[in-house]
């Protein structure tokens, strides 16, 4: 008590200009409108989210491992894979972007805050009631959803175990959340940006985060309608996705696929962000193609709002439509390659060295990739016939999603923890986080490919025998995935408890203005505004 | 200080004109979504994309008849979720030439002890024909309200369109019965 006193009055004698001085115990990071402690409530969540929907994996995984049932009920198996998706996508993956928005952004564009602190906290703490109405369906009569995370119509609205309402207000709360938190990260990058800082001149960062908070102010909202008509379907006796109304459940895909699309961008441009700020830190170069970069990622964010129906191939549609869809999708992969190529030409002849944010980075380019490459094998309408709704399906995303959009945020995790905790991390234990990751995470989604093109269904929890296997070898992979990333939250809590002392700027080739205040980074940064030429 | 303040209120217009703006955004897209309900129906309307048929009856149209194409129209029927009645085409499939008017029977029998509403909800496959397929009378324009046990014969006359795409040979035309009894009645 005594130290968190002095603790506090020595903020008061560095703040004395500040209003908002820290609280002590559980309401300072209740009541907390500081962008840093926002940042640090984020991550923390989605880690646990990470671990949460990392358990649900491993259930499935485990009943995978051999054909034949033998741990889960295939109903609750659905419910499984269902919640395992929901919470990876809006409880890890999307938070854990907000917080590096959330502690970053201000420090890389010289401001003092986020522009809406009050919003900022709200935009979290509703969070947490997101996930425990999700979660808590699990203990229900009803069950958790079992829909799949996509909740195709009829099968959330008629044939849904009745667990619909849960699901549509959480996922409601979620993005009342998510699209504060875009406001917040948009008005912020507008208005707060330190004098002389052109939006040419803005960090790729700071940059991907804004085009993302455009794109999630745009299709949250349509997400929130849709569910709202599975709602009213199922409740209120409405018919917008059933056919007996006049209703089209293909209509639901549709809507729902005009927001998915986009969401998936939404995941993956902050990591562009990220890994196009760390990869020139460690090749001591200037990221090679700057402007390129940003036009790459603004196309690549507008295309998505032109291809949602890429997912739907199977549905009829007719075969303009299915050209158009085609065409489109593979046209993303020229912003997308002009970034890879640039990431590659920035590294060409750098005085490279390979750090844990390196080597996450690097194992982004060369895995997100052949995510990349399967998702243009996806986007061939004819081959998609074959590889719907299978394990290849699975394979893409997990490529795209684990060893990309996760890889990129252990990365960045790695990169700032020195800035966040004022300690250097344990470097040969992150080593072990990144070599044991990089094997497993591979032998668990590499043979999934193959399980994809040999035609084992997704979302089933029984197979036929020949792909048991492969089956065994990706659940082998996938417990020591999971368990490899206890070693992170190892580092983690090293990492804060101490360690090697970190200067202000712990990386010589970094470059930012997070670099120029003190690590740990003080509580209130750029009170007054550097200037920028 | 004073300085300080005067910038942050300048600052704070300029937050509200964003968040105003961003807010309106979040709205209309909002308001998107739910308009993409009959922008879909329109679109489909235009481009029969999703294989729905008229609603409502049209006269015969055509400019004669087309007898070097012969076209095979499937009848198919199915019952929605629990609906207990016995609901089949009388005839399966028959051949038609393009502007040809041809009349089918459609058997249902309602084998529950209670009366029912049923509502047939047509497709036709391949989606593109739908635009093609004219009904001139059909049952599924109006409900079929039956009565316990009782069974009917519902007739559906329609032809097909001369300038039906040369590549379509075969049409499948699907109905779907589903009991609205609970919808009319609230």
């Amino acid at each position: 008590m005594t130290t968190e006193t002095i603790n506090e009055s020595l903020d008061d004698v560095h703040n004395d200009d500040h209003h908002d001085h820290k609280m002590t115990g559980i309401k300072r990071w209740l009541y907390t409108t500081n962008h840093k402690d926002i940042g640090t409530l984020y991550l923390w969540f989605s880690f646990i989210m990470l671990l949460t929907g990392g358990a649900l994996a491993m259930v499935i995984r485990a009943e995978l491992f051999q054909p034949g049932l033998q741990i889960v009920e295939p109903d609750f198996f659905n419910q499984l894979t269902t919640v395992h998706g929901l919470i990876m996508v809006f409880g890890a993956i999307m938070p854990a972007f907000t917080g590096f928005a959330n502690w970053m952004i201000p420090m890389m564009i010289g401001a003092p805050d986020m522009a809406l602190p009050r919003m900022n906290n709200w935009s979290f703490w509703i969070l947490p009631f997101a996930f425990a109405i999700l979660l808590g369906s699990f203990f229900m009569e009803s069950g958790a959803p079992n829909f799949g995370w996509t909740f195709y119509a009829p099968l959330s609205t008629t044939y849904s175990n009745g667990s619909t309402a849960f699901f549509v207000f959480a996922v409601h709360i979620m993005g009342i959340s998510s699209i504060m938190g875009a406001i917040n990260i948009v008005v912020t990058i507008m208005n707060l940006r330190a004098p002389g800082m052109t939006y040419m001149k803005m960090p790729l960062f700071v940059w991907t985060f804004f085009i993302t908070g455009y794109l999630l102010i745009a299709v949250m909202p349509v997400l929130a309608g849709v569910v709202t008509m599975l709602l009213t379907d199922t409740y209120f006796g409405t018919s917008f996705f059933d056919a007996a109304g006049g209703g089209d459940p293909v209509m639901f895909q549709h809507i729902f696929w005009f927001f998915g699309h986009p969401e998936v961008y939404i995941m993956i441009l902050p990591a562009f962000g990220i890994v196009s700020t760390i990869i020139p830190a460690f090749s001591r170069k200037k990221l090679f193609g700057y402007s390129s970069m940003v036009y790459a990622t603004s196309s690549i964010a507008l295309l998505s709002f032109i291809v949602w129906a890429h997912h739907m191939f199977t549905t009829g549609m007719p075969l303009f439509g299915e050209l158009f869809f085609m065409y489109c999708t593979m046209l993303i992969a020229v912003p997308t390659g002009v970034k890879v190529f640039n990431w590659v030409a920035t590294m060409w002849r750098g005085s490279l060295t390979f750090e844990t944010p390196m080597l996450f980075s690097i194992a982004f380019v060369i895995l997100f990739t052949i995510g990349g490459f399967s998702g243009l094998m996806l986007a061939l309408t004819p081959v998609d016939f074959q590889y719907h709704d299978t394990y290849f399906v699975v394979a893409h995303f997990h490529y795209v999603l684990v060893t990309g959009s996760l890889f990129s945020i252990y990365a960045g995790a790695y990169f700032w923890l020195p800035k966040w905790t004022g300690h250097m991390y344990n470097e040969s234990l992150a080593k072990w986080h990144f070599w044991c990751s990089l094997i497993s995470v591979n032998l668990l989604f590499f043979p999934m490919h193959f399980l994809g093109l040999a035609g084992m269904p997704r979302r089933i929890p029984d197979y036929a025998l020949q792909f048991a296997d492969f089956n065994k070898w990706v659940s082998i992979g996938g417990f020591a995935f999971g368990l490899s990333q206890l070693i992170f939250l190892a580092v983690v809590i090293k990492c804060i408890k101490g360690g090697d002392k970190a200067p202000a700027k712990p990386w010589d080739g970094a470059e930012g203005l997070e670099w120029t205040v003190a690590s740990p980074a003080p509580y209130h940064t750029f009170s007054t505004p550097p200037k920028v030429d | 200080m004073s300085e300080g303040t005067e910038q942050e209120v300048i600052k704070q217009q300029n937050n509200s004109k964003v968040i105003k703006k961003l807010v309106l955004v979040v709205f209309a897209m909002f308001g998107f979504g739910f308009a993409l309900v009959p922008l879909y129906d329109v679109f489909c309307d235009i481009t029969g994309l999703n294989g729905k048929t008229n609603s409502s009856g049209v006269a015969y149209a055509a400019d004669g008849i087309d007898t070097s194409r012969t076209i095979k129209v499937q009848f198919i029927t199915r019952m929605a979720k629990g609906i207990p009645w016995q609901f089949e085409p009388v005839t399966n499939e028959i051949s038609v030439h393009p502007g040809e008017m041809k009349f089918v029977n459609f058997y249902a029998k309602n084998k529950s002890h209670r009366d029912i509403i049923g509502q047939a909800v047509p497709s036709v496959s391949p989606g593109i024909a739908a635009g093609y397929f004219q009904k001139i009378e059909c049952f599924c324009f109006t409900q079929q309200p039956l009565k316990a046990g009782e069974e009917v014969e519902m007739g559906l006359q329609f032809y097909v369109d001369l300038d039906l795409p040369s590549e379509i040979t075969t049409l499948t035309l699907s109905y779907t019965l589903y009991d609205i009894s609970g919808k009319v009645d609230s």
